[in-house]
């Protein structure tokens, strides 16, 4: 059976590499990619549009900004599609349950241990500051939504890993992250319901600008994509620490690793 | 994009993905995974691409470590084949 898997390996990673021949140079300005009309638009008329310099939060977070609105659904309902398999079996009431296993001595004494505490205590301050500074800066320099909200809830992650699980869902338990991570995608739609409200299409921005008098079409589309990507990072960070207090505690949300 | 880094970025993405394909311990494929997502970082920067370079760095090299990692603790640790 092995040598039939890597027959079938083989096969296709030489259909694979013979189709490299056709592939476009890197940076080739007349490859498809980078010669349809749709790409030139993007490229020549963001500025003008929006006056965000970073074309990849552009596109994501306002050209095709219904898409990334759905992607932000994704990660929410893959959160909580994680948190319902790992409680399929779990039907026993929290009372009746035997205690959990809990880790092995030597970890938990890890847990304790001064180096790591004293080491979280510095960095998690400053990987959330940073976390904030990815998602406020993702219209001008690299980063945005997703990127900000993986490195906050990986501050809760953090932190969880250090200090254990419970402490950590002390601070955020269950109940809070869930509406967290809803708020997040109802941000997103309101932007978009702002702007049908106003009579123009779904998510929109441009139209926003009446709201705040003081600026214009391109500066409100600026201003709308801070708010969808600060929506887009409430459901994701709230997400990323789900998954992982959930995993890590085998849906139980207690012990943990 | 300079091509002597991506040879030996190239080489090493080559070793990380069969070590983590071949260590029987899981605990040391996920880590090593990790490795792999960051090496993959680096060859996204280099080619300009920073946006996705950064998400690379923080979901590939750094959440899905740690879930991997959170996984195999509940799991098994050594792998059957």
């Amino acid at each position: 059976m092995k040598w039939v898997g890597l027959i079938a390996v083989l096969f296709t990673g030489g259909l694979l590499l013979s189709a490299m021949d056709d592939f476009p140079n890197w940076g080739d300005a007349h490859s498809p990619a980078n010669a349809s009309p749709v790409s030139q638009y993007f490229i020549e008329k963001t500025i003008e549009d929006s006056g965000v310099p970073n074309m990849v939060t552009a596109v994501l977070a306002d050209y095709r900004s219904y898409d990334t609105m759905f992607e932000t659904v994704v990660v929410l309902i893959a959160g909580i599609a994680i948190m319902a398999i790992l409680r399929v079996g779990n039907q026993i009431p929290r009372g009746a349950r035997p205690a959990p296993v809990s880790a092995p001595a030597s970890v938990n004494d890890d847990h304790q241990d001064i180096i790591i505490g004293t080491t979280c205590r510095l960095l998690i301050p400053v990987l959330q500051l940073f976390a904030f500074y990815v998602i406020a800066h993702g219209h001008h320099s690299p980063g945005g939504g997703f990127q900000g909200g993986v490195v906050l809830g990986t501050s809760f992650i953090l932190a969880a890993i250090a200090k254990g699980l419970d402490p950590a869902l002390e601070r955020l338990p269950e109940t809070r992250y869930v509406k967290i991570a809803f708020v997040g995608v109802v941000i997103y739609s309101a932007f978009g319901v702002a702007c049908l409200l106003l009579g123009e299409n779904f998510l929109d921005y441009g139209v926003l600008s009446v709201l705040l008098p003081t600026i214009d079409a391109a500066e409100a589309r600026s201003h709308s994509m801070l708010g969808v990507e600060v929506g887009v990072a409430f459901t994701v960070s709230a997400i990323m620490f789900a998954i992982y207090a959930n995993l890590a505690s085998k849906g139980e949300l207690e012990g943990g690793l | 994009m300079i091509w002597q880094f991506d040879i030996i970025i190239l080489i090493f993405l080559v070793i990380t993905a069969v070590i983590s394909l071949r260590v029987k311990d899981l605990l040391a494929a996920s880590m090593v995974f990790g490795t792999y997502s960051f090496l993959i970082c680096l060859l996204w920067a280099g080619m300009g691409a920073v946006d996705v370079a950064f998400t690379e760095a923080t979901v590939g090299a750094g959440i899905s470590a740690v879930i991997l990692i959170a996984t195999v603790y509940n799991t098994r640790r050594d792998s059957s084949d």
